[in-house]
């Protein structure tokens, strides 16, 4: 519904230069603002409703690998308009190009996990 | 400015918040979609997996569902109706990004859902440095693409 699995909407909307299309930042604003209220409902009740505890990350510094994967990403992602959950969520409309890219990003978090442990 | 595109953007994001407060209010779990499947598919975590198929077979079948439903809910540019759009490239530039986003999210512990929402959502300064990043970054390669080497993709 949000658009976010038409790749051509993806790169409109970081094309700023060009003809911009502003619907993910209604995407993105109003994702973050449900979040941003109902996690705060959810947090003051203490514990999930179905697990002893909440598992958040605690690292808190900016490191390089942060950083550079997210420049990474940020190629990947302007290149071709697919970040992963609307990546995977197209499946039902699977094209050849979207198989490959699915493949490479396997690939690529596998080769991550192997530098990073 | 496309109001009815503006308007499902709206709706798609809440419900996307609404899906990320549940996991989180449900099993306690960040909302991070390369995090979730990428963890699944590279390490099957004992113990820790059935939730992971579950999310993957719900982000799968939700568009399969609107479709099904029909009534427009789609917001694919240009094609009213429908739900997912075509790629925006052949077969080697998908191979090159969709690496480059494996690798990117792998190494920088996150995507759009896990930085972008949850991280954002929480006011966590890692997922703020990586969605500055991130954003900035694929707004430059978009730029270079389509208006320095011209043509686009």
């Amino acid at each position: 519904m949000s658009g976010m699995t038409d790749p051509a909407r993806v790169l409109g909307f970081l094309d700023i230069t060009g003809a911009w299309d502003p619907t993910l930042i209604f995407v993105l604003g109003a994702a973050v603002g449900t979040t941003f209220v109902g996690y705060r409902l959810v947090f003051a009740r203490g514990t999930p409703l179905f697990s002893t505890k909440f598992q958040l990350p605690t690292k808190q510094e900016l490191d390089a690998k942060l950083l550079g994967g997210a420049a990474l990403f940020g190629v990947g992602w302007g290149l071709s308009g697919y970040c992963p959950g609307p990546a995977i969520a197209s499946v039902g409309g699977l094209t050849l190009p979207l198989l490959a890219l699915l493949a490479a990003m396997v690939l690529g978090w596998w080769i991550a996990q192997r530098l990073t442990r | 400015m496309d109001e009815m595109a503006s308007l499902h953007g709206l709706l798609g994001g809440v419900l996307i918040g609404l899906s990320a407060v549940w996991l989180m209010g449900a099993l306690g779990r960040i909302a991070g979609i390369s995090g979730i499947i990428g963890g699944l598919i590279t390490q099957r975590p004992k113990g820790d997996s059935a939730w992971r198929m579950a999310f993957l077979a719900g982000l799968i079948s939700g568009p399969l569902l609107v479709m099904a439903v029909g009534g427009g809910l789609g917001n694919v540019a240009g094609v009213p109706g429908a739900v997912i759009g075509e790629p925006a490239g052949g077969v080697p530039l998908m191979l090159f990004a969709g690496l480059l986003v494996g690798l990117g999210t792998g190494l920088g512990s996150g995507c759009t859902s896990g930085h972008g929402v949850c991280g954002l959502a929480r006011l966590a300064p890692r997922s703020m440095a990586a969605t500055v990043t991130f954003l900035v970054v694929a707004i430059a390669t978009v730029y270079v693409s389509r208006h320095v080497i011209g043509g686009g993709v």
